[in-house]
This record gives C-alpha cells, structure tokens and sequence, in this order.
C-alpha cells in the first residue's frame, strides 16, 4: 500500500507531485508502515554519523553497481536488495542523501530501471533535514525481509547506452551536459575540485548545451520552483515536452538529477540518462567531440 | 601492492582493518574520524599555513611539523566528510610523532591493505594517498630547507 501523496502547496505546480515529499510530510510519516526511507550518499559514512530514524543505507557504488561489470545488478540482485531493506513492491520508498540528493536521485532513476511503482525524493534532502534541527539516529533498523518480486531491469526508456547516444546525435538530438563549465569545455578532465577520474580526452558530446545540473537547485538543497525551471529548461534551452532528450556528466549522478527534474518536475516524457557519460565517451576510440573554437572531430 | 613494512602504530591499524566484515570496518573509520583532533589554535587563525589536498572530494588541509626528525601532523576536513576525515584519523593515529624518514618510507599504496576496496569507491580511496602525498611533499620540503 502507498503512502498518500505530500499536498504541501509548492509541489503541486509540478508535473508529478507525487514524486518528491517535504520534510514536514517525512517527519509525520516517520512511523507509516508503508514508508521505507532510503539514504544514499556520495560520503560513504555519512548515514553512519546519523540518518533520519528508520532509515536504511543504499549505498551507490557496493549495492546499485554490479561488482565486477560496470553496470547495475540485475532482477535477482535488485530484488535481493529490496528484501533485505524491507522495501515490498507497493511500499513507498523515499529518497535522500548529501550534496543535493545527488546519489538520492541516482538511486531513485536505478530503482526506476526496475519500475518500482511508488519512488520519491525529500526536497531538501539530508541538508534541509539537519538544518531545520530535526531528529537524526545512529541506530540501524533491521526491516524484517519481505518477498520483493523479480522484476528485469527495463533499460530501454530512460536509459541511454553509447551507440544509442552517437546516433542521437548525429541525428541532431538533444543532448543536456550538466557537468561544469570546465569539464563541458575540455579544459577540465574532473569536477572542480575533484580527483581527475581517468578521462583521456576533453570536452563534449557533439552538439550538447551545457546547463549545470546546480541551476535546477536552490541554495539550501530544494528544488527551483516549476516556473522557474521551466524558464531555465524550456523557454531559455528551448526543450520541448514530447521531443528526446539525453543528458549526462561523467558517470551518470549530476545527470541523474537533471533527469529527475525534467520527468518529474517539468514533464517531458522522453528524457534518458547516459550513466556511460564522458569517463566512457572520453575514453572511447574515435567518438566524435566538440570543443570550443575547433572543428568536431571525427566529423560526425 | 607493495609489502613494505609499515611504521609498528600504521603495521597496527591495518592489522585491525583487514580483517573485519564490511560493516564494521565503516564503523571503524568512523572511530577514526571521530578521533581526529582539532587544528591547533594557530592553524585556525593562520589557514595560509595550511595546505589545501584538492585530490580529496570536499575542503580538505594539511600542515606538517618537523621538530629534531619527527613529525607532526594535522589536518582539518569538514564534519560532514566523515570518510576524508576518518582517512586523516588513520594518518594521524599511524604516523603523528614516527621519524621523518618512516613517514617518508610509507608506500603510498598502502591503502590498498587496509581492504576498504568492497566498501568505498576506489575513487575516494585515492584520496587517502593523496593526503599522505601531501605530507610526504611538505616534509621533503622542510628538510631541504
């Protein structure tokens, strides 16, 4: 059984209000049998320092990853997951973490590949959440395991692979780079300020506008308000609501959130995330790439 | 990975490290960065004689002091990066006070053996290399001037 859906009046201009909560609807909904809570953090130990009581840890990297290709687990081990975290397939499973629920999002489009029906973001995330001074634990719940079906991961709509990208472009497609100016110009391997990842080339995909996925963010972790992304991704980028539309950064995280705000909060029905993203496109042999003031090459 | 031996308190944490589930070694880093002390007051009013790690994902700093051979070492990293700051715990815990030239003889592989591997990414693993690069990078720096 779902939970009901936040009426707070901010969410409502959305497209899909029933896709993110407000910290006040979390905080009545703390004991609601059919919530789970889920954090998910760039910082590893974070949920250990405190979590919002009852939630569990989805860890990006050791339980979304598969450990040895570098891909998602599958049906056995999605379902395997949802068990052990006491998620049922009609439970809702609400989402946040640090650095702007970057990894909360990322968790929310893997779950999503396996279509689980009921998934959403706190606004604000693990920052709003401290910051309004609201109650944090150290102790980790043990959900009893429930019975999570066995549902294959669907990566056919919002899911972009390489050569499904390359052909988009080509086809004069469009492409949202949400990583950094610098990196989106090649003049960056690696996010500002962080460790180069191991990307031999620079720059971007042919043809991508670069809009950082941070625009979509207010300061103190919320999302922009449905006008005001709106103007940013419709009226200034000129997305339109029915068209394709890919975006990416450098292993599909920013571009999780940037996919999370043009489905859920804007509406547009065909938007897919390229978790390859530029540590497999600038690792690639003879992929085409554009950088500022130079001819694409290869041509493409 | 190299098999250097470690300075005995470093040989020691990485003994404690290897062996524990995954689960408890979080916990343990955890310890760590809780156990990392405060900049000293002149550190705190003087951050240009701090050093800025940018291999680290979030605002990290180190400063190291030689005195008669042995070193001092303190770093500073937000509470809100707890693995950074439970990588400078282990740092501070294993090499504070060992001789400049054991410090200098770490690997910077030494990570590797602390089997951290099937917890946290190995991106984020560089950082606690990186932090001993910096401290190995000021100390030759001190010693030739």
């Amino acid at each position: 059984m779902s939970a009901p859906v936040d009426t707070a009046p901010k969410l409502q201009a959305y497209a899909h209000p029933d896709r993110l909560v407000t910290t006040d609807w979390l905080s009545a909904h703390l004991d609601d049998p059919s919530v789970v809570i889920a954090e998910s953090d760039e910082d590893v130990l974070l949920y250990e320092t405190g979590h919002i009581p009852g939630a569990v840890k989805i860890d990006w990297h050791t339980d979304l990853n598969d450990p040895v290709a570098r891909d998602y687990i599958d049906a056995d081990g999605f379902a395997r997951l949802m068990s052990e975290k006491g998620v049922s397939r009609d439970a809702t499973l609400v989402f946040y973490g640090d650095n702007f629920n970057w990894w909360a999002a990322y968790a929310l489009w893997v779950a999503s590949l396996f279509g689980h029906p009921d998934a959403r973001l706190l606004d604000g995330g693990r920052q709003k959440w401290i910051e309004e001074g609201r109650e944090l634990t150290r102790d980790v719940p043990k959900p009893g395991a429930t019975q999570y079906p066995r549902v294959e991961r669907d990566d056919s709509h919002i899911r972009a692979f390489r050569d499904q990208v390359l052909a988009h472009a080509r086809a004069g497609g469009r492409l949202v780079d949400v990583r950094s100016p610098g990196e989106y110009s090649g003049e960056l391997l690696h996010m500002p300020d962080y460790p180069q990842e191991g990307a031999l080339r620079g720059g971007h995909i042919p043809g991508a506008a670069n809009v950082p996925w941070k625009t979509a963010a207010n300061d103190d972790g919320t999302f922009k308000s449905r006008d005001e992304l709106s103007e940013i991704y419709l009226e200034n980028l000129g997305l339109d609501a029915d068209e394709e539309v890919v975006a990416y950064c450098r292993i599909g995280e920013r571009s999780s959130h940037t996919w999370f705000v043009l489905t859920h909060l804007l509406g547009l029905e065909h938007v897919r995330n390229y978790d390859g993203s530029w540590v497999e496109w600038g690792n690639a042999v003879s992929v085409p790439i554009e950088r500022p003031g130079l001819p694409v090459r290869p041509p493409l | 990975m190299s098999s250097q031996p470690l300075p005995r308190r470093l040989s020691e944490i990485v003994d404690e490290f290897a062996d524990l589930p995954r689960d408890l070694k979080l916990e343990l880093l955890l310890e760590y960065a809780n156990a990392l002390p405060p900049l000293p007051e002149r550190y705190a009013t003087d951050r240009g004689a701090l050093e800025r790690v940018h291999e680290c994902q979030t605002p990290f700093f180190v400063a190291t002091e030689l005195a008669d051979g042995h070193v001092r070492l303190w770093f500073d990293a937000p509470d809100e990066s707890p693995t950074t700051r439970g990588f400078a715990g282990i740092l501070h815990a294993g090499l504070d006070g060992e001789s400049a030239d054991a410090v200098l003889a770490v690997p910077t592989d030494f990570s590797a053996r602390l089997g951290l591997s099937d917890a946290i990414s190995p991106l984020r693993l560089r950082g606690i290399s990186a932090i001993l690069a910096a401290v190995q990078r000021q100390i030759r720096a001190q010693a030739v001037s």
